[in-house]
């Protein structure tokens, strides 16, 4: 049963840095236990967007709401009120990310990466929180890790650990930006399977990814993006195996 | 489609290609025997280095300074009194540091303009003047404010502000804004995407600077906050101009008692060494402490070195017997 609200709306979203306009208008919805995949060509703006979805990048124009909530800001009547920090950090805890450069904290074991979170913004016990977080470890494939440090741990065990510290605080999205792009080839798989199951669970993900294979096989929806707007749009098998539009078609033509 | 690389025959058989000079290949690889290099830099070295520390052994041999007396001071009443007060001047300067240094460089690196600006006053004041100068101003602060007032206490101030207080206040205001630069360093030498890792998390800016920023910026900060902590030390002798009791200062009294200047200086400066030693030791164990997780394994302490000399050295005796 789907609920018809979607998780993320996006209407006419801008966002420059300095005079370059990085994204220059995107509409699109995300809807409930959907896998949404981000294509396009480096610098097309699909990790911006990605970014100021969670609120780590601030719009300059537009709306985007997420489960409803506008992001960032409060509106009361026809007018914008920006968010504390503390209420932006209250919206950020419904939404995991995980990053293309793992940005585990290195000081802290595998299990607490998982762990800090949820004692910290949750003021969950140890006990708790250390027990979620092994179940999660194992989840990942990564229970007899749990005592290492990131430095000990392969690429593809630490992002995977990044994605159990992100399912950690109980997200009702997930955010992944190029999240194997940084992997040495044969550990791309263990990372894409985690993704796979996460996804047979019924988690809603926008996937910003460069690989097609996961999106045809896993996404409900995927949006090919170029000079910051949206190119194209539908199912990854139309979009990928039939696309309309010759900036697509001239993109997968290198990637595929 | 390079062909194999040849590791060398299977089963014995000496298959070297035709044409080389084949090296014999027995059941392994043949260690290399080659002649050193010569390194004749060392040995003028050590001998220029010999001959200036005989020199200077000379010099001594034959120099007014009567090593008894020396040494006799080291544990005098006095001597001792001054040592502890110089390490625990430095140690409660530096904790006033430290605190002080800390929110300074939180504040500059703050997103709140005013907080900004007050620090930036801070270091740029108490770390554009000498720090004898401040520590003789906080010392005579009476010739401005013959009254400390605080609303609910009053008292003279030529009382309050005793030799102690001046040294503290002098020394630790003055190192605070040398860590603020210094921890300040240590904060931005962490990787952005940490703070947006946690603050992804919904962690406030709070927990992100406490629990993930400062925690891997100590290991930035802790090298030069010894250096720090090694220069307070001596710098501590400065305080004996506010008449605090400190190492220098007795050291200056038992001077004069004895007519033993020069002696008294070499008791101070062994007393000194000693301190600065042990406090090098404790830096080594607290940066090996904070290089946890960003190492795949802690180099070993001395001690642990040591041991593995000594092991290593019994278990080579082993097979040539």
């Amino acid at each position: 049963m789907k609920s018809s609200q979607p998780m993320v709306l996006a209407e006419s979203v801008h966002k420059s840095f300095g005079l370059v306009e990085v994204l220059k208008g995107i509409d699109l919805q995300v809807l409930p236990q959907e896998v949404f995949c981000l294509v396009g060509p480096s610098g097309s703006g699909k990790s911006t967007f990605l970014r100021c979805i969670n609120h780590l990048e601030k719009i300059n124009a537009g709306r985007l709401w997420v489960d409803g909530h506008l992001v960032g800001y409060r509106q009361k009547g026809d007018k914008l009120y920006e968010l504390k920090d503390s209420e932006v950090a209250l919206q950020r805890r419904d939404i995991g990310m995980v990053f293309q450069r793992f940005n585990l904290f290195p000081h802290m074991t595998a299990i607490g990466n998982v762990m800090e979170a949820p004692m910290q913004v949750r003021k969950e016990s140890k006990a708790v929180a250390y027990e979620r977080a092994k179940r999660l470890l194992d989840r990942v494939g990564l229970a007899d890790k749990i005592n290492a440090y990131p430095s000990q741990l392969s690429g593809g065990q630490q992002q995977r650990v990044a994605i159990a510290r992100a399912l950690a605080m109980e997200p009702k999205l997930m955010l992944f930006d190029e999240p194997t792009s940084a992997l040495d080839p044969e550990l791309v798989g263990e990372v894409l399977d985690v993704m796979r199951g996460l996804a047979e669970d019924g988690m809603t993900m926008i996937v910003v990814t460069h690989e097609m294979g996961f999106a045809r096989e896993v996404g409900d929806a995927l949006v090919f993006m170029d000079g910051g707007v949206v190119v194209e749009s539908g199912h990854p098998r139309d979009v990928l195996t039939n696309p309309q539009h010759d900036r697509t078609k001239a993109f997968l033509s290198k990637v595929l | 489609m390079t062909p194999p690389i040849d590791k060398g025959p299977a089963g014995g058989t000496p298959a070297g290609p035709a044409g080389h000079d084949a090296i014999p290949v027995a059941a392994g690889p043949v260690p290399i025997k080659a002649i050193p290099v010569r390194h004749y830099g060392r040995w003028i070295s050590a001998v220029i280095v010999l001959a200036v520390v005989g020199l200077i052994g000379l010099a001594f041999s034959d120099a007014k300074v009567n090593w008894d007396v020396t040494f006799d001071y080291l544990d005098d009443d006095l001597i001792l009194k001054g040592a502890w007060n110089t390490v625990k001047i430095t140690v409660l300067s530096m904790l006033l540091g430290l605190a002080l240094g800390t929110l300074a460089a939180v504040m500059r690196v703050s997103r709140n303009p005013v907080m900004q600006t007050v620090s930036w006053f801070y270091i740029w004041f108490f770390r554009g003047t000498p720090v004898y100068v401040q520590l003789v101003i906080w010392y005579n602060l009476a010739l401005i404010f013959p009254n400390f007032n605080v609303g609910f206490y009053e008292e003279p101030m030529v009382t309050f502000m005793t030799p102690f207080l001046a040294a503290l206040l002098g020394l630790g205001i003055n190192q605070g804004a040398y860590m603020a630069e210094i921890i300040r360093a240590g904060i931005q030498s962490v990787d952005e995407g940490q703070t947006e890792a946690s603050h992804a998390l919904g962690m406030s800016r709070a927990k992100t600077m406490q629990r993930v920023v400062l925690p891997q910026a100590m290991r930035v900060i802790i090298p030069p906050t010894g250096n720090q902590f090694i220069d307070l030390l001596k710098t501590s002798s400065l305080v004996s101009a506010v008449q605090y009791s400190e190492l220098f200062f007795n050291q200056g009294v038992r001077s004069q008692d004895s007519l033993a200047t020069a002696e008294l200086l070499f008791t101070a400066s062994i007393w000194y060494l000693a301190l600065t030693t042990v406090f090098s030791i404790g830096q080594y164990y607290l940066e090996r402490h904070y290089a946890k997780g960003s190492q795949r394994s802690l180099p070993a302490t001395p001690f642990q070195r040591v041991r593995q000399l000594v092991f290593s050295l019994r278990r080579s005796e082993v097979p040539r017997s």
